[in-house]
């Protein structure tokens, strides 16, 4: 396969995401500059993070004037799903030589779910067609962001309630993750967790202490678990 | 807000967000990840994901009316529309439409 080919391949791969990441980040960028901030943050946390419910989630934790040391410690937790993105695509990204640096910045929860379930073509296309379809995803989320805070500036549209796109987000995920893993006590012991840390730590700095909560509980029933890995 | 601090915290969230698609590349390139980490790691996002559902809601009113009711109604609306057709997209803007439309319209000034 040439490499036109390949880019139109990865292209028609990527137009689900496309959809999304255009109204999501279109979301994104309205609340950026909604919540208080210049239009450009919404570019540059797309560039410098680049991670859709992280950037939604550190809206918050600078409004609210978090630590860094917290903020660190709830982005670890947070984006530890890209590590386990990344555990299963250490074949595929093997050979890719120079392209290597950027697949692994740009691996979000889309660009895993279109490479590990379209066709990535074999031999030398494989690296060039995985590196198409995470660039293009990022020119998406990071073109949708700006234009989402630029229109923000000049449109004052009525945008009560687009907050709900990060909880649906969750939601989605939450749907998606919860039906891939073998138990559902870890849900349980998550839940337990999120409650405990809302009503005893008090919503402002509940979600640090429920991960901490959740680890624990998950090493504390280990043993319950099927552990032979993913 | 202090531009300087917001801006560190952008370089900070980035940094470690980096750190974790980096690395399983850096650790497990020959040898095989250790079977506490493989546990956590496999359990971890679906516990991430549910403790966000709640933290996402960490502000609502739920002891004065309408007691998070849209919230939660929007929410359930999200879940059922994503076991049924699995299309993030729709299970998203449904949920945010509807969301929408509940506190502009129906519940508007309360």
């Amino acid at each position: 396969m040439d490499e036109k080919n390949i880019f139109q391949k990865a292209f028609v791969a990527t137009i689900p995401v496309l959809l999304g990441y255009t109204a999501i980040g279109l979301a994104y960028g309205l609340l950026v500059v909604h919540t208080g901030f210049p239009w450009f943050f919404a570019p540059v946390m797309s560039i410098i993070i680049y991670a859709g419910a992280m950037q939604y989630l550190a809206l918050g934790l600078f409004a609210s004037g978090t630590g860094f040391l917290q903020m660190a410690l709830i982005t670890l937790f947070v984006n530890s799903r890209h590590s386990i993105y990344g555990l299963s695509l250490l074949n595929t990204y093997r050979n890719t030589g120079r392209k290597k640096p950027y697949l692994i910045y740009a691996l979000t929860d889309e660009t895993y779910a279109l490479l590990t379930s379209a066709e990535v073509p074999s031999g030398t296309g494989g690296p060039a067609f995985c590196f198409y379809v995470s660039i293009l995803n990022q020119s998406y989320w990071v073109t949708a962001s700006a234009a989402g805070a630029i229109l923000g500036n000049f449109l004052p549209i009525n945008t009560q309630g687009l907050d709900f796109a990060l909880p649906a987000l969750f939601v989605v995920l939450a749907v998606e993750q919860i039906k891939n893993i073998r138990s559902r006590l870890p849900v349980f012991i998550a839940a337990v967790s999120g409650f405990l840390a809302y009503f005893f730590i008090g919503p402002g700095n509940m979600l640090v202490f429920a991960l901490l909560f959740a680890i624990g509980g998950l090493i504390l029933f280990r043993r319950r678990l099927p552990s032979d890995g993913p | 807000m202090d531009l300087n601090k917001i801006l560190t915290g952008i370089a900070v969230i980035g940094g470690v967000t980096l750190f974790t698609r980096i690395l399983p590349f850096l650790f497990f390139r020959k040898r095989q990840p250790p079977a506490m980490l493989l546990l956590i790691e496999e359990y971890i996002p679906p516990m991430v994901m549910v403790i966000l559902v709640i933290y996402s809601v960490k502000d609502v009113a739920f002891t004065s009316f309408p007691y998070g009711l849209p919230e939660i109604a929007a929410m359930v609306l999200v879940a059922v529309l994503h076991l049924w057709k699995r299309n993030a997209l729709i299970s998203i803007f449904g949920g945010t439409i509807f969301y929408m439309t509940a506190v502009q319209t129906f519940l508007k000034g309360v």
